[in-house]
């Protein structure tokens, strides 16, 4: 074997070392990033606490009740619900513009099929849930199979939806009143029950039934994310759709599932705004798209994809709820809110960022 | 012209190539990438395939791997023919390939990429109707093999690949292909992004998955690590097979020169 370096048949012969070798690091910082990799929603997690606790000493003690608290949880259920939605199309690196007017266009159906046409309001619900699935099915086919970039294709489906929307309901609201008497089934995830309140009903926790599918929901997709094969390859086309491709992994079909599913969770959030609201309004849910996106940000979902983990999403709706209530029982200016959310995304992107160097 | 089932190296007489090509023809627009080339691959060898940079051996591997479809041609698996429409259909059949990329998502574990698009999930309900993934025989499975081919330095099963060295990735993407390939093994570039000493340990690896018994095709620029594990090597010009060499009868530069033209073989397979 002529011509072969010297070099090499010096490492070969005098090998002692171990090649794959794999030691612990030892400082305090490269263990808590370390920690951090592997369990993303740590952060988010810690900012929620601390916040809770920061209010809790500015506002004092009725910041802490349960009555308090699970008013948060009320005010960001429909936040959380979309946010579920969105964190799927973050996590295989896209992102979803259309998810308020998918909720939207979703509840305005449901409400539309039960009282222009007078089809059963189950069946109502039904046909919602069908046309927001539809909805999450197209902007699937075309970020898989057109190949169009998803913020261009979102963008596109937005403006489409929400017009659509406005076009076929006429701007007309239907009146809180009217549901109530004749399809309270429309109503139903704004049901509550109480735990812990005295007598007269007052205090205690209140939980509405939204606040209960949005922790469920959250459970569900973290367990589909973690457990099944269905939620790595999830992962893995986020992380790099062409090795997922190689390792036979149908992103394709994954990818229009991730859309379509996030279309299902938008309809449902839009039954749920139904219950939030009242009535079925065209003009409400214009907010949920930029909350969505700030929450999944906030919680850790880094959104070049294939990284975090669904609870932060719900952690991240969280710290914006308890940040907009704890600002407005100090009674300071709201906009103070928005000032702290946008430092709140800096800084989570930048974590972030310093996370991804694990791998270096 | 010689007819299909002449073309045979006369040093592997009476033997049936595992993995066979025949008149396999491949066009890009105007560009031929392959011209009715031919490919031969024997049970337990290691086959090295080099060739110049746009000679048309990444097409072939990529034919033979199922990521690109070959217009004309044959290729006999076995001696039974095959049209693969893509890779999972050739790893089905039993073609692992370890791409240059190696084809993995950084940010899962090792048991995760190990088993990504053939999980494994648990017997009865919870697999059947939750659809849940058997992670303890998953990573049992990944330790195993690992363990295996000597790559246990790695600790935790469940670290994400990103955390690993160049070396460590390559090991377990090796690790992945021997571990299903149960044919053939393709190794695209598995020394190029190392250094020296990750080389020598992927180079024992593959020696060790000879050793088992599952034939390699190893494309490679580096005609050292060519020359020292390869038995055969197929140098590929022109967009077919120019001749096969064995490592003893030449030299380094000898490869060279036939690779670039410089010289020109006597006959496509020496007697040895």
């Amino acid at each position: 074997m002529s011509g072969t370096d010297n070099f090499e048949a010096v490492v070969k012969e005098r090998r002692t070392e171990a090649v794959a070798e794999f030691h612990e690091d030892k400082t305090l910082i490269k263990r808590f990033q370390h920690a951090l990799h592997s369990a993303p929603s740590l952060v988010p997690l810690i900012v929620l606490m601390v916040s809770i606790l920061l209010f809790a000493g500015l506002v004092g003690t009725r910041f802490f009740s349960a009555a308090t608290l699970t008013l948060i949880l009320q005010q960001v259920q429909l936040v959380g619900i979309v946010a579920a939605a969105q964190t799927l199309v973050i996590m295989t690196a896209g992102i979803d513009l259309s998810v308020g007017a998918i909720a939207v266009l979703s509840s305005v159906v449901m409400g539309q099929f039960a009282f222009r046409y007078g089809i059963p309001v189950p069946l109502a619900v039904l046909c919602g849930l069908g046309v927001g699935t539809a909805l999450g099915t197209i902007n699937g086919w075309l970020v898989a199979v057109m190949k169009l970039p998803p913020f261009i294709v979102t963008l596109g489906t937005w403006q489409i939806i929400l017009a659509t929307n406005f076009l076929y309901s006429a701007n007309e609201t239907i009146r809180a009143q009217d549901i109530e008497d004749r399809a309270p089934l429309l109503q139903f995830f704004a049901s509550t029950f109480k735990i812990g309140a005295d007598e007269n009903g007052r205090g205690g926790a209140t939980f509405t039934f939204g606040v209960i599918f949005m922790i469920l929901l959250i459970a569900v997709l973290s367990y589909a994310l973690r457990s099944t094969a269905w939620g790595r390859h999830v992962y893995a086309v986020g992380d790099d759709p062409d090795a997922a491709q190689l390792s036979g992994v149908n992103v394709r079909g994954t990818l229009i599932s991730v859309y379509a599913l996030s279309g299902l969770i938008c309809a449902f959030a839009g039954w749920a705004l139904i219950g939030r609201i009242g009535s079925v309004s065209p003009t409400s849910g214009a907010e949920l798209n930029i909350q969505s996106i700030t929450a999944v940000v906030i919680g850790g979902i880094s959104l070049f994809g294939g990284r975090g983990s669904i609870w932060g999403a719900l952690f991240g709706a969280l710290i914006v709820g308890v940040f907009s209530l704890g600002l407005r029982l100090l009674g300071v200016d709201p906009q103070w809110t928005f000032f702290f959310i946008g430092l709140l995304i800096i800084v989570a992107v930048a974590v972030d960022q310093w996370i991804r160097k694990v791998a270096a | 012209m010689q007819t299909q089932t002449q073309v045979q190296d006369p040093t592997m007489a009476g033997r049936q190539p595992i993995l066979m090509g025949r008149g396999l023809v491949k066009r890009y627009g105007k560009v031929v990438a392959l011209d009715h080339c031919d490919f031969d691959l024997y049970p337990g060898e290691i086959l090295a395939v080099i060739g110049d940079n746009g000679a048309g051996k990444s097409t072939l591997i990529k034919a033979v791997s199922g990521a690109v479809i070959p217009d004309e041609g044959d290729i006999l698996l076995d001696g039974q023919k095959v049209a693969f429409r893509t890779p999972t259909e050739a790893r089905q059949a039993g073609i692992e390939t370890v791409y240059q990329t190696l084809a993995m998502s950084p940010a899962l574990s090792i048991a995760d990429n190990m088993f990504m698009g053939r999980e494994l999930r648990k017997p009865g309900i919870l697999g059947q109707w939750f659809r849940q993934l058997d992670r303890p025989r998953m990573e049992r499975f990944a330790r195993e093999k690992l363990n295996d081919l000597g790559l246990m330095t790695i600790q935790n099963i469940n670290q994400a690949v990103e955390t690993l060295s160049g070396g460590q990735r390559q090991g377990v993407a090796v690790a992945r292909a021997a571990a299903f390939g149960s044919k053939v093994i393709i190794l695209d570039e598995p020394t190029a992004a190392l250094g020296v000493k990750e080389s020598r340990r992927v180079l024992e690896l593959i020696l060790d998955v000879r050793s088992r018994g599952i034939p390699i095709i190893l494309i490679s620029h580096n005609m050292p690590h060519v020359f020292e594990v390869a038995d055969r090597i197929h140098v590929h010009r022109l967009g077919k097979r120019l001749c096969v060499i064995r490592p003893q009868n030449h030299t380094m530069s000898d490869a060279v020169a036939y690779m670039t033209g410089a010289r020109v073989p006597d006959t496509e397979f020496e007697t040895a």
